[in-house]
C-alpha cells in the first residue's frame, strides 16, 4: 500500500514496504517533492522500496533513511573506521574493517608520508581511516588523509588501550551530537575513546581497570533505557569516587 | 570466510590485565561463567549456555549388532559438529584441527571413562544391541567448547530414555512410550571436562577462558574428572611445559568445579523430572522469557572493583588536607542553631553534584564541613560489590 514518506515517519518498516512516487493524477496542484534516500531505502522506477527493517528517520527537508539495528558492517564512502592491517603487500596494506573483504590502504595515505618517508605500521596495528571508494563490485579502500593532505584525526593508534566490537546501531548513538552515552561516561573518569563506525570501539584509560570498566559499559548500554543507564552509571560514579 | 584477526593492542591488553589478574567479564581467575542447563521436550535433548557459547546435545538410540569383540556391551557413539551458525570462521565440511581435538577428547571423556553402563544396553548377546549416539551441536560460539559439550552431552545422556524391550524366544517388541515407560540409562559417573588455559609459557593460569583468551594462550589442559575425584582424562595442547605442582593444582581445582558443576546438573535434572511429573510444560520455548521483542533484556556484567578504594583512598591521601577551621556555632536568631557561616545551606547542593570528581569535595564542603572525607570512604566500602 504506497503512503507518502511524511506519514510514516519514526514508524518500524520492514523490508518489501513500498512507497509511491508517482503523483495522484487529480492533485495537479500539489507541487513534485524530491527525496533523498538514504541507508535501507532503495529506488525502483517510480517506487521506493524499504530493504532493512528499522524505524524510517526523517531530517529536513528531505532526507529519509531507515535507522536499522545489525551487526554486519557494509563499507561506504567517507565513513570513519577502525581497521587492523592484516597484511603488507607492495605499496598497499590490506585492512581488515569488518566488511565482506579487507580494504586497501595506500602508503601513501598517511600524513606526511612520501615515497622515502614511509609510515611506521606493522601487521596487527589498528588504523583510523575513512573510505574514499566503497562500492559493491569494488575492493573498498581507504585513506589517513583528507582531500588537503591532513591527517584529521586518522592514522596509526598508539600503544595500549582496549578494541572491541559493539552493534552498529549503539556506535551511531554514541557519534551522534550530544550524545547522552557518552556525556553519563565522561563524568566518571577522564578516558580516550576512538568510535568507528563499523561497530568497532577502542577505548584507553587510566588503569587497566578504568578501561575495562569503560568495555563493560558501553557493552552493556546496547539494551537500556536512559533512567536505568543513568541509574548504573550512578552507581559506578559512587563505587568509583 | 575468516575471522576478523586479532590487532596487537587486543593481544598486549588482555595479556596486560592477566598479569593484573584482571578478566574481561569482571570474573575471577578460577570463575567459570554462568551455566545455564535447559532440556527440550523430548527425552536426551538439552543446550547448555556457558555465557555466550552455547551447545546443543541430542541422544538417540537404535538396535545394532554388537562387536565381534565385545557381544554383551552396547555402543556409544559422540559426534561434535561446528556449525557455521556459531562463527564465520567455521569452515563447512572441513575436518579442522579444533574439531578433531574436540571430538577425540569428548569421546575419550565419555566412552572410555565408562560412564554408562554398557551392558545393561545388550538385549540378545552377540546379536542385538542399543547402540546409543551423541550428538553435539554447537551453536554459538565464544570460547570454551569443550566444557560446554562435555555438560551438555553428559547431562543429554542421564535425561534421555531408551524406549522398553521386551524377548519372547527370539521376537523382540520395541514398545513405544505410550506403552510402557521409557527406562533411563544406567549412568556410574558423571565426567566434566575442565579446561585451563595457560598464559605466559604456564605463569599464569585461567580457568574457562572465553573465546579471545583462547586466542592469546599458550596452552591449554584438559581435565576430565567426576565428582568422586577420579581423573577420566587429561590432555594438554599447545606444546607448554608443564610443571608436576602446576598439573596437581589445575586438577585440585578441578575438582572443585566438577563437584559445583555435578550439583547443578543434578538441580536442573531434578527441576525438570519434577515439572514433568506434574505435567508443567517443558521444552525449550517454555524456557524462554516471554517478554515481547520490543521489551529490554539486560544481563548484568559483573564489573570487578577491587582496587577502586585504593584509588579513593589515594585521592583522599592527595587531596589537600581541609584548613582547620573551628566550627563556631553563631546564633543568628533565637533558637536557630547554625555551623559554619551564612545563613543558607550547602547540602542541597552536593547532592546533585555527587559524581563529580572526588578532588572537588573539600572546596565544596567549605560551606558546612562536618568529616565529608570519612563519610566518602564509607560509601565507597559499602558500593564495592554492588557491580556484582
Amino acid at each position: 500500500m504506497p503512503v507518502s514518506f511524511r506519514e510514516k515517519v519514526d514508524e518500524v518498516l520492514l523490508p518489501g514496504d513500498v512507497f509511491s512516487l508517482r503523483l495522484p493524477e487529480f492533485g495537479s496542484d500539489v507541487k513534485a517533492e524530491k527525496a533523498v534516500c538514504g541507508p535501507g531505502l532503495r529506488r525502483n522506477g517510480d517506487q521506493v522500496l524499504v530493504c532493512k527493517s528499522g524505524v524510517l528517520r526523517h531530517k529536513a527537508p528531505n532526507v529519509y533513511w531507515i535507522d536499522s539495528q545489525q551487526k554486519r558492517y557494509v563499507p561506504a564512502k567517507g565513513e570513519r573506521v577502525i581497521g587492523i592491517i592484516t597484511a603488507r603487500s607492495g605499496d598497499v596494506f590490506k585492512v581488515d574493517v569488518g566488511g565482506s573483504e579487507p580494504a586497501s590502504l595506500s602508503f601513501l595515505a598517511f600524513e606526511g608520508a612520501t615515497k622515502r618517508n614511509r609510515p611506521n605500521v606493522q601487521v596487527g596495528d589498528l588504523v583510523y581511516a575513512h573510505f574514499i571508494i566503497a562500492n559493491k563490485d569494488m575492493e573498498p579502500e581507504l585513506a589517513c588523509i583528507d582531500s588537503c593532505g591532513h591527517a584529521n584525526g586518522m592514522g596509526v593508534f598508539g600503544e595500549g588501550g582496549l578494541m572491541f566490537r559493539l552493534s552498529l546501531g549503539l556506535v551511531r548513538r554514541l557519534l551522534a551530537p550530544q550524545s547522552m552515552i557518552v556525556k553519563d561516561l565522561e563524568k566518571l573518569f577522564p578516558f580516550e575513546m576512538v568510535v568507528g563506525l563499523n561497530g568497532r570501539v577502542w577505548v584507553k584509560a587510566k588503569s587497566i581497570q578504568q578501561t575495562l570498566i569503560v568495555t563493560n559499559l558501553l557493552e552493556s548500554c546496547e539494551n537500556m533505557t536512559a533512567q536505568q543507564r543513568q541509574t548504573l552509571f550512578q552507581r559506578v560514579a559512587e563505587g568509583n569516587l | 570466510m575468516k575471522d576478523a584477526p586479532l590487532s596487537n593492542c587486543e593481544r598486549q591488553f588482555l595479556l596486560q590485565a592477566i598479569e593484573q589478574k584482571k578478566r574481561q567479564d569482571g570474573r575471577q581467575t578460577y570463575d567459570y561463567r554462568s551455566i545455564k542447563i535447559t532440556f527440550g521436550t523430548e527425552y536426551g535433548c538439552c543446550t547448555v549456555e556457558l555465557g555466550k557459547t552455547r551447545v546443543l546435545s541430542q541422544v538417540s538410540c537404535e538396535l545394532a549388532s554388537p562387536k565381534d569383540s565385545r557381544p554383551t556391551e552396547g555402543l556409544l557413539f559422540t559426534n561434535l559438529e561446528l556449525s557455521q551458525m556459531a562463527s564465520p570462521a567455521f569452515e563447512p565440511s572441513r575436518q579442522s584441527e579444533l574439531l578433531v581435538k574436540l571430538n577425540r577428547q569428548l569421546e575419550r571423556c565419555l566412552r572410555n571413562s565408562k560412564c554408562i553402563d554398557m551392558e545393561s544396553l545388550c538385549i540378545i548377546s552377540g546379536e542385538k544391541v542399543w547402540q546409543i549416539r551423541v550428538d553435539v551441536h554447537v551453536l554459538n560460539y565464544d570460547g570454551n567448547l569443550m566444557d560446554a559439550s562435555s555438560i551438555a552431552a553428559i547431562t543429554a545422556l542421564s535425561h534421555f530414555r531408551r524406549p522398553d524391550v521386551s524377548i519372547q524366544g527370539q521376537d523382540i517388541t520395541v514398545h513405544p512410550a505410550a506403552e510402557r515407560d521409557p527406562i533411563p540409562l544406567s549412568i556410574y559417573h558423571m565426567p566434566i571436562s575442565v579446561s585451563f588455559a595457560f598464559f605466559q609459557q604456564g605463569t599464569y593460569l585461567l580457568v574457562d577462558p572465553c573465546e579471545r583468551e583462547e586466542r592469546v594462550m599458550d596452552g591449554l589442559l584438559f581435565i576430565a574428572m567426576n565428582k568422586h575425584r577420579e581423573i577420566c582424562s587429561i590432555q594438554s595442547s599447545g606444546g607448554i611445559m608443564l610443571l608436576k605442582e602446576q598439573v596437581l593444582r589445575c586438577s585440585k581445582i578441578a575438582s572443585v568445579k566438577v563437584s559445583e558443576i555435578t550439583e547443578l546438573i543434578h538441580k536442573a535434572l531434578d527441576n525438570d523430572k519434577k515439572v514433568r511429573k506434574e505435567g508443567g510444560k517443558c521444552g525449550f520455548a517454555e524456557s524462554m522469557s516471554k517478554e515481547r521483542i520490543t521489551s529490554l533484556q539486560t544481563v548484568e556484567s559483573p564489573v570487578e572493583m577491587t582496587d577502586v578504594q585504593e584509588t579513593a583512598r589515594e585521592i583522599i591521601h592527595n587531596a589537600e588536607t581541609p584548613s582547620e577551621t573551628t566550627l563556631s556555632p553563631v546564633l543568628h536568631a533565637v533558637g536557630l542553631g547554625q555551623v559554619g557561616e551564612g545563613v543558607s545551606s550547602g547540602w542541597g547542593v552536593e547532592e546533585d553534584e555527587e559524581d563529580e570528581g572526588m578532588e572537588d569535595q573539600p572546596e565544596r564542603a567549605e560551606g558546612s564541613r562536618k568529616g565529608d572525607v570519612v563519610v566518602i570512604s564509607d560509601s565507597e566500602e559499602e558500593e564495592v560489590v554492588v557491580l556484582q
